[in-house]
């Protein structure tokens, strides 16, 4: 009787214990946040591998010396800091990237509007025509500008010439130079610009810019009390977004000036390339480039947050 | 005081598509006018073009004695509440009713005296910190309304204004239009599509169709003597019953010809009016209240025309009742009281006395 009990109260026991266990396991599995996990990990695992790693590698190279043999700390940092040639660059880097970006939204939002009210097929017409410059690769697109702005075969030039005015040379004067940087990136980034505004445009009702009508609103006002208004969220997106990006720019300052005349325009990116890739000084490098982040992390504290409120109240 | 006058005004677009086709109408200071129609009649066009949203093809418009034509909407001192309400998403209740006062620069105080006195009417005195979305769709429209109210304009324009709203808010907040017009006593040009709307806000009703103008005039004269076979069908719920018809006889023995074994004489009133109508295809227009059971005490011209039926429909204070004469689909109100089944056969009376004639060739009510 006992052995009888024995051998049937151990295939159950078997059988009870291990189902609980792997069945506990299969709920795991089954979970769908666990599944929402897994089918994220390649991209974590990418992001990790080409974000996150670079991020500290830069960091813990910045505090290396040039033949990156010994740890010194901050010293790198502060040489820069106390650099001239660095301090022209953080000037012109803001400079670059604040006007910039003010001016492509600007632009953007007055295409936008004139867009807004160019109606049908015409409107689809002159969308594509403006997205234009957004889509042919910066690299030769600022090939083509510096082919009409540079001293030898400056179409420009030729241009002041027909109408009886002095050439210009214009790369080799800083603030020309500076203001073509500018200039150039407006051109290519005003169409990004332009069709986020105009697609938030079309979100607003009409009725709103009526009912404004009625209540006595002149275009101006229109533009004042309903346009900025509904489309400040888009703006602070964009223009975080932009600035971040116009930051970090290297290939239309590369392309048309390379930082000269004399370093007076180089932004932060081509300053770490010559500084790190081409004269061979990694550890500098990364510390020019590391100067970015805690700007842009400061824009986009402030700006975030005014978004993430302006949502809550459903604008 | 303001008038409102359109004269002759149309509106077409691209050549095409004629929206309005040359309407006129008067209307008074302090009137309440309801434009009311089915979609794409042009009654929305015609408001819109009121308010100056809506460029004029051709005709004139005048506010207060003064051609609007050319007038931008800012200028025409009206004001109007949107079918969406259109309320600016960003500001409060208050800045959003304060918002034309501000723009046409009137002092702080005046603004808050306003304001305070819209929402007393309205009832949204606790509402004026909030933002919209914060709001039902019934406080929604109130605060629209406060917007209207704060201006002392010249005219109200109401685009559909409570086409948003669950059945039984719409008909609180009907009351509650008819009550603000009382007390603020503006002219006013309301839009809606629904005829029980009409009916019970309108001074004047005004039915439009296919960008023309059917009939204008008070609910009770539209109810009772409607002009065109439009307006009969539009105006009523449920509907009026057309049944095809002859008139037959001579003189004052006239005769109304439904089938071949069905005919009733016509009441003696009316001899003369439809003379001229004999022997041709008509349509006998009947509202359901005067197809009912047969009563017990007959009443001169209510004739008897027993039916089968084919369905009943008990609406507690009522049964309608849908049978067929001489094959023409028909509802009919009996008393609650009456034992109405499907399939059976059920002695119903004709009231004549309330009959309509309509010549089916110009649709018009004769």
């Amino acid at each position: 009787m006992a052995d009888g009990t024995t051998t049937v109260s151990a295939p159950a026991l078997r059988g009870f214990a291990p189902p609980a266990r792997r069945s506990s396991l299969r709920r795991f599995a089954q979970r769908r946040s666990t599944t929402a996990v897994l089918m994220c990990l390649p991209l974590i695992c990418l992001i990790a591998g080409l974000v996150v790693y670079p991020f500290f590698y830069s960091i813990w190279l910045s505090l290396l010396n040039r033949a990156m043999t010994r740890f010194i700390a901050l010293f790198n940092y502060r040489y820069l800091l106390r650099s001239d040639t660095f301090q022209l660059v953080i000037f012109q880097s803001c400079f670059f990237a604040i006007t910039a970006v003010f001016f492509k939204a600007l632009i953007g939002f007055i295409l936008a509007h004139v867009m807004h009210n160019i109606s049908g097929k015409d409107q689809k017409l002159w969308r594509g025509v403006l997205l234009v410059p957004w889509v042919i690769p910066p690299a030769l697109s600022t090939l083509g500008w510096w082919w009409m702005i540079s001293g030898d075969y400056s179409a420009i030039n030729w241009l002041l010439e027909q109408v009886g005015m002095h050439p210009v040379a214009w790369l080799a004067s800083t603030w020309w130079a500076r203001i073509w940087v500018v200039a150039v990136n407006v051109w290519y980034g005003t169409p990004f610009f332009m069709i986020m505004y105009l697609a938030t445009l079309k979100s607003v009702p009409d009725q709103l810019y009526e009912a404004a009508a009625i209540d006595g609103a002149t275009w101006l006002q229109k533009i004042r009390y309903i346009s900025l208004p509904m489309l400040r969220n888009i703006i602070s997106i964009t223009v975080l977004f932009s600035l971040i990006v116009t930051f970090a720019n290297f290939d239309i300052v590369e392309n048309l000036t390379a930082g000269a005349p004399a370093n007076t325009t180089h932004v932060f990116a081509t300053y770490a390339f010559q500084l790190g890739i081409q004269s061979g000084n990694i550890p500098l490098g990364a510390a020019v480039s590391l100067f970015i982040f805690p700007i842009l992390a400061i824009f986009s504290v402030f700006i975030l947050r005014g978004v993430g409120r302006r949502a809550q109240e459903g604008i | 005081m303001a008038q409102v006058t359109l004269r002759r005004v149309s509106k077409s677009y691209d050549q095409h598509v004629q929206a309005v086709k040359g309407i006129d109408l008067e209307i008074a200071d302090e009137e309440f006018v309801v434009l009311v129609g089915p979609s794409g009649c042009g009654k929305t066009t015609t408001l819109r073009m009121i308010a100056g949203l809506e460029e004029i093809t051709g005709g004139e418009i005048t506010i207060a004695g003064e051609v609007v034509n050319d007038v931008p909407p800012r200028d025409r001192d009206i004001a109007m509440v949107f079918q969406n309400y259109a309320l600016y998403p960003h500001m409060t209740v208050f800045d959003n009713m304060a918002f034309g006062l501000k723009l046409r620069k009137f002092a702080k105080d005046e603004i808050r005296r306003r304001v305070d006195e819209a929402a007393r009417i309205l009832d949204i005195g606790e509402l004026l910190a909030r933002k919209p979305k914060a709001l039902s769709g019934g406080q929604r429209q109130r605060v629209a309304m406060g917007r209207a109210i704060v201006r002392h304009p010249k005219v109200f324009l109401f685009d559909e204004p409570l086409s948003n709203l669950d059945a039984k808010l719409r008909v609180q907040m009907r009351t509650e239009i008819k009550k603000v017009h009382q007390t603020v006593r503006t002219t006013t040009v309301y839009v809606t599509h629904d005829q029980v709307e009409a009916m019970t806000l309108a001074d004047r009703v005004v039915v439009m169709n296919r960008g023309v103008i059917e009939q204008v005039g008070p609910p009770q004269e539209l109810y009772h003597s409607p002009a065109t076979r439009f307006v009969a069908g539009f105006i009523g719920s449920p509907a009026m019953n057309f049944i095809p018809c002859r008139i037959q006889g001579r003189g004052n023995e006239l005769t109304l010809r439904l089938a071949d074994n069905l005919s009733f004489p016509l009441p003696p009133d009316r001899t003369q009016r439809y003379g001229a109508n004999t022997d041709r295809e008509m349509l006998l227009g009947l509202r359901p209240e005067h197809l009912t059971e047969l009563k017990d005490q007959a009443k001169p011209n209510v004739v008897r025309l027993d039916s089968r039926l084919d369905v009943t429909e008990p609406m507690g204070m009522e049964i309608l009742v849908h049978f067929r004469i001489n094959g023409t689909a028909v509802c009919g109100r009996v008393d609650p009281s009456v034992r109405a089944m499907a399939g059976e056969i059920l002695p119903m009376s004709a009231d004549l006395n309330h009959m309509h004639l309509i010549d089916p060739e110009t649709d018009r009510v004769i």
